[in-house]
């Protein structure tokens, strides 16, 4: 019954693995809109993260020593990211997407309609530095704590901590008074 | 500014709502993680029978065959149960518990058809 090995060991790793796309799709899929600033691109980074990550899962699996695979996820979801940045010498196109006709609801539009004072947040989470972004899109889009944004990041807590302190206040002045805080940063 | 920070911490946190994926991305991403488990399937096949040339691997293709339909309805299970989720909505993180008897007959459905599918190949 030795034949069974290989495939056994593929259909549990297949199992766990849709256990991880079933938990983390919606976590991949606001991190990239948030990141890339349309549906189109986030789109194509969460189906281009899911596969990559398929295609490594085996191993972050055993060198995962158990611990939570999201800041592996998100941090495949970045890197990628990055490279549709660079790859298109653009930055991201930002205002968010407010034209798109979506079949499935979308949350942030709705509650932003409306909402002039989350409207501002917005705009300034897209002023802030890009690591100062991110790291405010895990913590408040996917609710992700200092460690697991410092694995997705690769820095450690401390400075994930000092990262997260430092875009908030920025975040503050700039929707406080966004010259003062553009003049500051 | 410090002293409102709980409360743009809150305004932060609603302006940074958790974006559902749409529907047809799901659709898409799971026939492609089902179709590339499927082929993932069909490489260990070749290995296998590549192994065959080996007196003492003849044992094997029985348990081959029965083993080898269970990898490529792992991902099929994704399917079912985000079906089962949809009917019963799933949005904004709250699940609510129930599967009626439609969606489980559509799941088993689904299950036979890819498992077909697998081994009628072979």
């Amino acid at each position: 019954m030795t034949g069974q090995g290989p495939q056994k060991a593929k259909a549990a790793l297949d199992a766990e693995f849709s256990e991880l796309y079933r938990a983390h799709l919606r976590d991949v899929y606001s991190y990239a809109y948030y990141r890339v600033g349309d549906h189109h691109d986030a789109e194509d980074l969460t189906e281009q993260t899911f596969l990559q990550a398929y295609r490594h899962f085996e191993r972050a699996q055993r060198e995962s020593n158990g611990r939570p695979l999201r800041p592996w996820l998100i941090r495949i979801a970045h890197n990628l990211a990055a490279n549709l940045y660079r790859d298109r010498s653009r930055k991201p196109s930002w205002p968010i997407d407010e034209t798109t006709t979506l079949a499935a609801p979308h949350t942030t539009e709705q509650l932003v309609e409306g909402r002039d004072e989350l409207s501002r947040v917005l705009d300034g989470v897209r002023e802030l530095p890009d690591d100062r972004r991110e790291a405010l899109i895990m913590r408040f889009a996917l609710g992700m704590d200092n460690r697991e944004i410092a694995r997705a990041l690769g820095r450690s807590d401390g400075a994930t901590k000092v990262l997260i302190h430092r875009a908030i206040k920025q975040l503050e002045g700039i929707v406080g008074d966004p010259v003062e805080a553009s003049a500051d940063e | 500014m410090s002293e409102a920070a709980p409360n743009f911490e809150g305004l932060l946190r609603e302006a940074l709502a958790p974006v559902e994926p749409p529907e047809d991305l799901i659709l898409r991403l799971e026939e492609t993680l089902t179709s590339i488990t499927e082929l993932a399937a069909g490489e260990l096949e070749a290995w296998e029978l590549s192994a065959m040339r080996d007196p003492r691997n003849w044992a094997r293709p029985a348990a081959a065959l029965v083993a080898g339909g269970a990898a490529g309805t792992a991902l099929v299970l994704l399917r079912a149960r985000r079906r089962a989720q949809s009917q019963t909505g799933l949005f904004h993180g709250i699940r609510r518990v129930s599967f009626d008897r439609s969606g489980a007959e559509r799941a088993l459905r689904d299950l036979g058809r890819e498992t077909r599918k697998l081994l009628g190949d072979r």
